[in-house]
């Protein structure tokens, strides 16, 4: 079969890489970059183009589900039952338009999408503390092992069939008695993981400027490179600070939901993380990743000036890289990154990205950890 | 004989093809002949994003879907088991490297999907050498005798080539700008219009505007003023001229087949209408899959379930199959699988006409025990539900055949967005609601209604176009930019009447800018 589709695909590739067809741009979305933890599902941004229709709107129309619960129930959660030796059957979107693809999936195995996707390179060990563990991971099914890593379903499932197959098995008396040849067992295999350390910083302005849709930004876009560099260390601690005037350490729901207002000094925030590094995280030790993001209003000259400072004497020599992230909002200057990069040009420790809207989250992403350090 | 791969079955598939068909001809399957094809997991993909066909024309939407396939199969989120295309003969693709049982389940499955294709009469408008029908008898006939020509692999590639020929001449940025355009506006089609077609269309004539005929009664001269008064007359004449002017709108009647009515009377180049004719043609093509989603995978399903269990899967593969059927029945999550709703929904009609809970008396009755117990063994269910797939689709379907046992037992329910909560929740369990909702989630596809309600909008032809409002407001932003669309073929500005939050509303397009005012 010839592949006239590898055409199709090139053509479709090129659309979305802006290439050609400029007036289509408009159309496309990156599908929601966002994540629910809690259950690790996780939408994947697949690029799509919708070209428009006359349709109803979204969310006026509802539908119908089936399934238990009562009204008011919220609906899609807590049905999703382990599925144990997992063939996924999911069917991607039915309705038109329902083309996010939405999948559980592990965080690890997420990560590694990312870093496929993104084309990410793995990050080089800057040969602190490196220590070698060995994990094992289950992962198969083999006919031996010991009794206590009998996988139940799988040895029922096998004496199930011997017994259907050879007549055995009633449906009156439903009793299955597995046999040693039904018996399955979980084998595993040894996995080396990377114990390298890492400590990520995430610093952000919580300045009157910094609106709601600001922070969603900062959210999503700290979800991903999280997942990404726990994917490459173990043992990744964080620390959230938030600041205005003055910074303060803060949980990590904290971070998310605090707004306050009035101005912005820059160095606060800067101070602290230099003391939080010098006092909990000794950089022979630790990959340090400090995080900034911000609408790139500061307060003065001068207060920029200190930035400056504390980076080059305090921060820069101890961290793998330095990531400021400018999200761009109706009231911000946006001059810090200006001064960042002025200041940083040749440098490579320093890594300077602006974030427009949600859609540019993940050319953001492959900006910060593009330089595999 | 091979599709796309020119490939042969191999002999223990097509030993399975040969009884299973045979098993279900016994059943009562009426098929059209089928062609099985092998397809790599690539091959598969392929052929899925091009909606089953090994040939389109070029778009790059087949490569957007293409992606997303061959990503979901890659990370294991989904995989497709089955695909077959409405063809004469009907051609389906099974997945290499599948399990025997996995190969069993789609060619039974497959048998069903084949028989609704030829005996379902929403169907009838893919056949290619369809005779307008000229009554009632005409829409039901018999396909036993005569098989219906639908060689749309044909048709397709057909297709492909004619684009092809027009990218050549004109060069792929026109011409994939203007299908763009065309899809945009793909689904205002008529499809029950198009089942009448060449009835309903009645000869638009530019006749001369003489004056109008009034009838005067037969009386001698010197009585003419009595029994035809000067003034009676005046008045009717006026009546008349009113209502020939009323004919005379443009359309006369409100257009459904908006994609028909650009075809005749928007100034479109010749490559431009045979665009636009390819898109429409494919467009009707594929809608009646769309109407018949429940019934068709149910119906397949159905079959699928009774060849699997009564004949075709042996002892030692029962449990694979019933592993694999439940994966596909699955309802987790709270979704509507129209295979399982499909399926459970001719089951209970099954139930119903053998043991006779239908009719009159059935329905007056209101003792809970009788009810119950209600069996007066008639054994009418096989026969019914033959019939049932036969003359209906998913709306009729629903709406004759839900009940609110089936309801409560499916545990169906109705949900809708809460504002306060920003989630999706539970509205209702109610029969009544839950039926509303889905009836209203089926209807017309999910599309909303609109058509041509004046071509010459203000005597400035300007085309207007109407949504018919049934409760739910479109989206107001797409709905602007494929209004650009409208525009980009009528030449002319062009509005759209719909209803935006209880008001109704003229949207305006005219090349430029866009306007909404809203309408006394």
């Amino acid at each position: 079969m010839a592949l006239n589709i590898d055409q199709d695909h090139a053509r479709f590739r090129d659309i979305v890489r802006g290439r050609v067809r400029e007036n289509l741009r408009k159309y496309i979305s990156n599908g929601e970059l966002i994540a629910r933890q809690g259950q690790d599902k996780v939408s994947i941004p697949v690029p799509q183009i919708d070209v428009p229709r006359f349709r109803f709107g979204d969310k006026s129309a509802g539908g119908v589900g089936q399934g238990s619960g009562k009204p008011g129930d919220p609906i899609g959660e807590g049905e999703g039952e382990g599925e144990g030796d997992g063939h996924g059957h999911g069917k991607a979107g039915q309705n038109e338009g329902d083309h996010a693809l939405e999948v559980e999936v592990s965080l690890e195995e997420l990560a590694q999408i990312l870093g496929e996707e993104l084309q990410l390179p793995r990050i080089e060990n800057r040969g602190k503390q490196q220590i070698a563990a060995s994990k094992e991971k289950y992962t198969g099914i083999r006919r031996t092992g010991p009794e206590s890593l009998k996988h139940f379903r799988r040895t029922f499932r096998e004496a199930l069939k011997r017994q259907i197959a050879s007549g055995v098995y009633s449906p009156e008396r439903p009793m299955i008695v597995p046999t040693r040849d039904d018996k399955r067992f979980k084998s595993w295999k040894v996995a080396t993981q990377p114990v390298a350390n890492a400590v990520i910083v995430y610093m952000m302005d919580v300045s009157g400027s910094m609106g709601d849709e600001q922070k969603e930004i900062v959210r999503i876009e700290s979800f991903w490179l999280d997942t990404w560099l726990r994917s490459q260390y173990k043992g990744i601690e964080s620390v959230y600070i938030t600041h205005d005037a003055a910074a303060r350490e803060v949980d990590r729901d904290t971070f998310f939901r605090t707004r306050e207002s009035g101005g912005t000094m820059i160095s606060s925030a800067y101070k602290l993380c230099a003391q939080i590094l010098d006092d909990r995280f000794p950089h022979q030790q630790w990959n340090i990743y400090p995080f900034h993001f911000s609408d790139g209003d500061n307060w003065s000259v001068d207060d920029t000036t200190l930035c400056m400072k504390i980076l080059r004497e305090n921060i820069l020599p101890v961290s793998n890289m330095f990531c400021y992230g400018q999200v761009e909002s109706p009231y911000g200057s946006g001059q810090f990154i200006k001064d960042l990069r002025e200041q940083w040009a040749t440098d490579e420790r320093v890594v300077t990205s602006e974030i427009r809207d949600k859609d540019s989250i993940v050319d953001s992403i492959k900006t910060f950890l593009g330089k595999g350090r | 004989m091979a599709f796309g791969t020119q490939r042969e079955l191999p002999l223990y598939l097509s030993d399975w093809q040969q009884k299973i068909e045979d098993h279900a001809r016994k059943l009562g399957l009426d098929f059209f002949p089928q062609v099985f094809e092998v397809l790599s997991f690539d091959e598969m993909n392929e052929v899925a994003a091009y909606g089953g066909f090994p040939t389109r024309y070029p778009h790059w939407r087949w490569g957007m879907d293409y992606e997303r396939l061959k990503k979901s199969g890659e990370w294991g989120l989904s995989r497709i088991y089955e695909m077959v295309i409405n063809n004469n003969p009907a051609v389906a693709y099974l997945l290499e490297g599948n399990s025997l049982v996995d190969q069993k389940l789609v060619m039974a499955h497959v048998c069903g999907h084949n028989d609704f294709f030829k005996n379902n009469f929403a169907f009838m408008i893919t056949d290619q050498d369809r005779r307008t029908p000229h009554s009632a008898e005409d829409m039901v006939v018999s396909r036993a005798d005569s098989l219906p020509s639908r060689k749309w692999i044909d048709a397709f590639a057909n297709h492909a080539t004619r684009v092809r020929r027009h990218i050549e001449r004109h060069g792929i940025e026109a011409v994939e700008s203007f299908l763009d355009v065309c899809l945009s506006l793909e689904n205002l089609i008529d499809p029950h219009g198009r089942m009448l077609e060449g009835r309903m269309r009645t000869k638009l004539e530019d006749e001369e505007q003489g004056p109008v005929e009034v009838t005067r009664f037969a009386a001698s001269e010197y009585m003419q003023s009595f029994v035809n008064p000067p003034k009676a007359l005046a008045a009717e004449r006026k009546q008349l001229e009113e209502e020939r002017d009323r004919a005379k709108k443009f359309p006369e009647r409100p257009e459904k087949d908006v994609l028909w009515f650009f075809l005749e009377h928007a100034p479109l180049e010749r490559w431009e209408r045979d665009l636009l004719e390819i898109v429409r043609d494919e467009a009707y093509y594929f809608w009646p899959q769309a109407q018949t989603k429940i019934m068709n995978e149910g119906w397949a399903s159905y079959w699928h379930s009774k060849i699997m269990t009564g004949f075709a899967a042996d002892g030692s593969e029962i449990v694979d199959y019933a592993d694999r059927n439940a994966s596909v029945m699955s309802t987790a999550g709270g979704r509507l699988n129209p295979y399982k709703l499909g399926v459970e929904l001719y089951r209970h009609i099954e139930e119903r006409w053998n043991r006779g809970q239908f009719g009159r008396e059935w329905e007056e009755c209101d003792v809970l025990v009788e009810r119950k117990n209600w069996d007066k063994k008639l054994d009418l269910g096989r026969r019914k539900i033959f019939e049932v797939r036969a003359h209906y689709t998913d709306v009729t379907f629903i709406d004759e055949f839900l009940t609110p046992d089936f309801v409560a037992e499916q545990k169906l329910y109705s949900f809708g967005w809460s504002q306060r909560n920003d989630r999706f929740e539970i509205d209702s369990r109610a029969f009544r609601e839950v039926k509303e909702k889905l009836l209203f989630q089926i209807t017309n596809f999910g599309s909303p209604f609109i058509h041509v309600e004046n071509a010459n909008h203000e005597n400035r032809a300007e085309l207007l176009l109407s949504h018919s409002h049934q409760g739910v407001d479109l989206d107001v932003e797409k709905a602007k930019r494929t209004l650009e669309n409208v525009v980009r073929v009528w030449r002319r500005p062009a509005l759209l009447q719909t209803t935006i939050e209880g008001k109704t509303t003229l949207l305006r397009f005219d090349g430029k800018e866009h306007t909404s005012k809203p309408l006394k």
